[in-house]
């Protein structure tokens, strides 16, 4: 088993590499740069800031010397927040993210989950017959109409609510970016557990405890544990590209999260900035993927075996 | 398939499955309906979509005819303004206005043209002349103009300009999934029928893609580069390949080993040959199905970048670039928002279900 995961963390270090490498390049290559101000800055002082920052060296070196500080677990300072580290950023946008998309995945799973039981459990019952249009509607709900939608709803009309921002984390200011980012979530996780459990629950083992009299609590139980591979499979990018942040909750929201740091840098050049949003995103969504993959690993005794 | 429909008799499964199917042939209807009126509409609501009327701005959603009297006095205080006259009398008879227009510097008759370019009005017939030219009487025709979905922030027909966003969004969701299903059915074809280290290093290759955060990438790409119709399409068919070389590839490793493969080979035909001939031919079934539900996926990605700021720039629309606006004016106008959200999410909801529709239709264990 350690085995099994020193291989997977051997196996992920190309993929980050490839993830530098071509963040960084691509960066480079594009026009513009991060001092480009409105108001043009004078020629020597542009000149001075770009040696301070290391640009004014060829891009090889800038790469070797950028690759060198990563190695030490330094991803530089940011240039559009002055006297900044991108490390400290990323501390302060991945709190608010990770409470966001932690809740989000709580919310859907749960929800999901329990509605795609309840579905395959009684095939062509209510809940199926809702779950059959629901998901597809939630699944067709983009997160850019439902967020100014509940706004209205619940900021403008009923004023239950904060239209948006932060505060720290207070859970009222919570609540409807919680609601955005778990709806579409719901949907496609009852889906998924409804198809996987129903095709279990038609196999020869759960045909046979169910002849044997075994009470219909316990064939679910025992059906179940196979058919959530699936979707614990399905959950680690989920919970990577939740937890990450979703750009446009965060910007319709108005939160300061890793979403927010990351477009923004974007949009001022702020390579280093850009990088270590992109190079945590990519860390998360590799180690997630192995927790799953472990997860799986547990539920299912054969996969343990070909690991 | 427990419970009731395993339990009961083909004929009972025959009917769930046609009860299904008829759900699937009405999203393609639907389909069919916004496509077709995307296509066709524009010419027949009697807007140019990029008609802006400036004085029926942000107008709700409505049957009654345009300009109506709350607007009409506006717009023509503003004309007189724009023609530098003041407005001395005006009397209105069915579709036509009386208006006496006065100036101390004598009007001038070429301003008249400001009336009918405003898109109001007809063109306009002096009448009389008073005061050595000081005054001037004039009939003019007030046009009856339709917004059935009101207009937006500039005064444009909004119904306009969703059915001509529809288009560029159709036609983005589907050639973009084109360009992905193309790249996807030879990569994984290729990947399944060469087998071997081959096929493992090609899989390999699309674990670290699917590892990389694509979204980001393509945001990076857009904000860097002017974002154009052209790299939003090579930028989004990069991202959503993936999903299909998996499929075509777990096909094609079953497939490779079947009897006419073999004797395909045993003829001498090569690999190219028996790719393209029997391979992706007998693909087409789950092919068909990830590509329909490719679809949604890569016009939700294109409304998310439009509503972004990054995918179609004006004056092209789309119908994210449309959902943009609509949630920047919630407040005022929140007609703005729901009619391109209704076409957006009305395509997306029967995508999805035709999709359904067609993986339930292709898989003989479903119900």
């Amino acid at each position: 088993m350690i085995r099994f995961i020193l291989r997977r963390i051997a196996q992920s270090i190309p993929t980050l590499l490839a993830v530098v490498t071509v963040s960084f390049f691509l960066m480079r290559l594009a026009p513009g740069g991060p001092f480009d101000l409105e108001r043009p800055l004078a020629p020597a002082a542009l000149e001075n800031l770009r040696r301070v920052y290391g640009l004014d060296r060829p891009l090889l070196a800038q790469f070797g010397s950028y690759l060198a500080a990563l190695a030490r677990g330094d991803l530089g300072p940011s240039f559009s927040f002055r006297d900044r580290s991108v490390l400290d950023l990323i501390a302060r946008g991945l709190p608010v993210s990770g409470v966001l998309g932690g809740l989000a995945l709580l919310v859907a799973t749960s929800l999901g989950v329990g509605l795609g039981i309840a579905a395959a459990l009684r095939r062509g019952g209510a809940v199926d017959r809702l779950l059959g249009i629901g998901a597809a509607l939630t699944l067709s709900l983009p997160s850019f109409v439902v967020a100014p939608l509940l706004q209205i709803a619940f900021g403008l009309s009923l004023r239950w609510l904060p239209l948006s921002g932060w505060a720290d984390g207070a859970p009222s200011h919570l609540v409807l970016p919680v609601i955005t980012l778990a709806l579409p979530q719901v949907g496609a996780l009852a889906r998924l557990t409804r198809t996987s459990l129903a095709e279990v629950l038609r196999t020869q083992p759960v045909r046979t405890m169910r002849s044997l009299g075994l009470p219909p609590l316990r064939v679910t139980r025992h059906a179940l544990r196979g058919a959530l591979l699936p979707v614990v499979a399905y959950l680690g990018p989920l919970a990577a590209s939740l937890l990450t942040g979703s750009v446009v909750v965060e910007t319709i929201f108005g939160l300061p999260g890793i979403g927010r740091y990351f477009v923004e840098g974007a949009l001022n050049r702020d390579y280093t900035l850009v990088m270590g949003t992109v190079l945590l995103v990519a860390g998360l969504v590799i180690a997630l993927n192995l927790a799953a993959d472990l997860a799986c690993a547990w539920l299912d005794p054969r996969l343990r075996v070909a690991a | 398939m427990s419970g009731a429909v395993a339990t009961a008799g083909p004929a009972r499964r025959t009917l769930a499955r046609l009860a299904r199917m008829r759900t699937a042939l009405a999203a393609l209807t639907v389909l069919m309906l916004i496509a077709l009126a995307c296509l066709a509409g524009p010419a027949l609501t009697g807007h140019d979509p990029d008609r802006a009327y400036p004085d029926l701005r942000q107008l709700p959603a409505g049957l009654a005819a345009q300009p109506d009297a709350s607007h009409l006095g506006p717009a023509l205080e503003r004309l007189a303004f724009r023609m530098r006259v003041h407005l001395d009398a005006t009397a209105r008879e069915g579709d036509t206005l009386r208006l006496t227009l006065a100036s101390d510097a004598g009007v001038d008759r070429r301003s008249l043209v400001y009336l009918p370019r405003s898109g109001l009005f007809g063109q306009p017939a002096v009448q009389e002349e008073r005061d050595g030219g000081r005054s001037l009487v004039v009939t003019v025709q007030v046009r009856r103009l339709h917004f059935l979905f009101g207009t937006d922030v500039q005064g444009r027909d909004l119904l306009t300009r969703c059915l001509a966003a529809g288009r560029i969004s159709l036609a983005i969701g589907l050639a973009a999934s084109l360009v992905a299903l193309l790249i996807g059915v030879a990569y994984g074809a290729t990947a399944g029928f060469l087998g071997g280290a081959i096929d493992a290093t090609m899989m390999r290759c699309v674990d670290v893609l699917y590892a990389l955060p694509f979204v980001f990438f393509v945001i990076l790409l857009l904000v860097f580069f002017r974002p154009s119709l052209t790299l939003m399409l090579v930028a989004i068919a990069a991202v959503e390949w993936l999903d299909m070389a998996r499929v075509v590839r777990a096909q094609t490793l079953s497939l490779r080993e079947r009897d006419f493969v073999r004797a395909a080979r045993a003829l001498g035909v090569r690999a190219p040959g028996i790719i393209a001939r029997h391979i992706v031919p007998n693909t087409l079934g789950p092919v068909a199905v990830t590509a329909t539900l490719l679809v949604p996926q890569v016009i939700l990605l294109e409304s998310f970048l439009s509503f972004l700021g990054l995918g179609v720039q004006e004056p092209q629309t789309s119908w994210g670039v449309l959902v943009a606006d609509g949630a920047r004016s919630i407040e005022a106008a929140p007609h703005m928002l729901a009619a391109p959200a209704f076409f957006l999410i009305a395509t997306l909801v029967a995508l999805n279900v035709f999709g359904d529709g067609v993986a339930d239709a292709l898989d003989p264990q479903a119900g």
